[in-house]
């Protein structure tokens, strides 16, 4: 699998979105927090962040006794850069001939 | 809610890996050549010895920007800070303050952490850990949450613009 694919993988699950919106809200959470409120077993929750962690969307640092989570954002960053504005462009190049094509026709 | 969590939010993690050789990735942090080809393009100076001083300088990209924003003039100094620890090409750990603005200025210095660690296969794994205790409009720039303002995209947009310069040889500069 590529990176990418790790990505979109990780990202193809509600569990683990609603996870990465928790970290987005308050980085940095333990196990503990993190599976607070979800109807899930810890070993489900676990295996989740386990996906996250292959995709580098977490990222843990160890606090003392703690395992921390945070939520990394540049993989999405990476997908956003090559793909969505190389779609964006051409969007605005398309508008851009469009323009260029009217006033051709102003002018004719 | 104890100290300690409070602490820990305010840290910021970001993690990319770049097919390119440690030293490479060194270089592009510390020498000025390198830093004025991506993300912010600032020239950086580093004095690389435990208690040397970091420096980066202000565009006239930057100034330019700045004027048309209708803000105070861009400071020539725009980031300064202090080397704590390094151990060359793996890990250099400094102190950060933004100058930019007064309000940036006045939220004082963070610790920055960068670890370039070699995962073989000529993949460097880079991990930049930011702590931005009592630095929250500093947070909010790196996290590039005022990227619609024209803040650029913090962090995320860096590292990603980093790698496609190391890999590809252009970065968002050259586009």
């Amino acid at each position: 699998m590529t990176d990418d694919d790790r990505v979109f993988k990780a990202l193809a699950d509600p569990t683990r979105r609603l996870l990465l919106d928790r970290l987005f809200e308050r980085d940095g959470r333990t196990l503990t927090e993190l599976e607070s409120g979800l109807e899930m077993t810890r070993f489900g929750v676990m295996k989740h962040l386990r996906v996250l962690e292959d995709a580098d969307l977490v990222v843990t640092r160890r606090s003392g006794r703690e395992k921390l989570h945070f939520l990394n954002p540049v993989p999405i960053r990476l997908i956003h850069d090559r793909w969505i504005d190389k779609y964006r462009e051409r969007q605005v190049s398309a508008l851009a001939d469009l323009k260029h094509e009217l006033e051709q026709e102003d002018t004719a | 809610m104890t100290t300690g969590t409070e602490t820990r939010v305010t840290t910021q993690v970001y993690r990319v890996y770049i097919k390119a050789l440690p030293q490479a990735i060194w270089d592009a942090i510390t020498k000025r050549e390198w830093t004025e080809r991506y993300g912010y393009a600032a020239p950086v100076e580093y004095d690389l010895r435990p208690g040397g001083r970091f420096r980066a300088f202000s565009t006239d990209a930057m100034k330019a920007a700045r004027e048309q924003m209708g803000g105070p003039p861009a400071p020539d100094v725009i980031g300064d800070g202090e080397v704590l620890e390094l151990d060359p090409p793996r890990r250099l750990v400094q102190t950060w303050r933004m100058l930019m603005d007064p309000e940036t200025a006045a939220e004082g210095f963070t610790r920055l952490t960068y670890e370039i660690a070699d995962t073989g296969h000529g993949v460097t794994k880079l991990t930049v850990t930011h702590e931005l205790e009592g630095a929250p409009r500093l947070a909010s720039f790196l996290s590039g949450a005022m990227e619609d303002v024209g803040a650029g995209g913090g962090w995320s947009w860096t590292l990603s613009d980093l790698k496609s310069l190391l890999e590809t040889g252009s970065s968002f500069h050259d586009a």
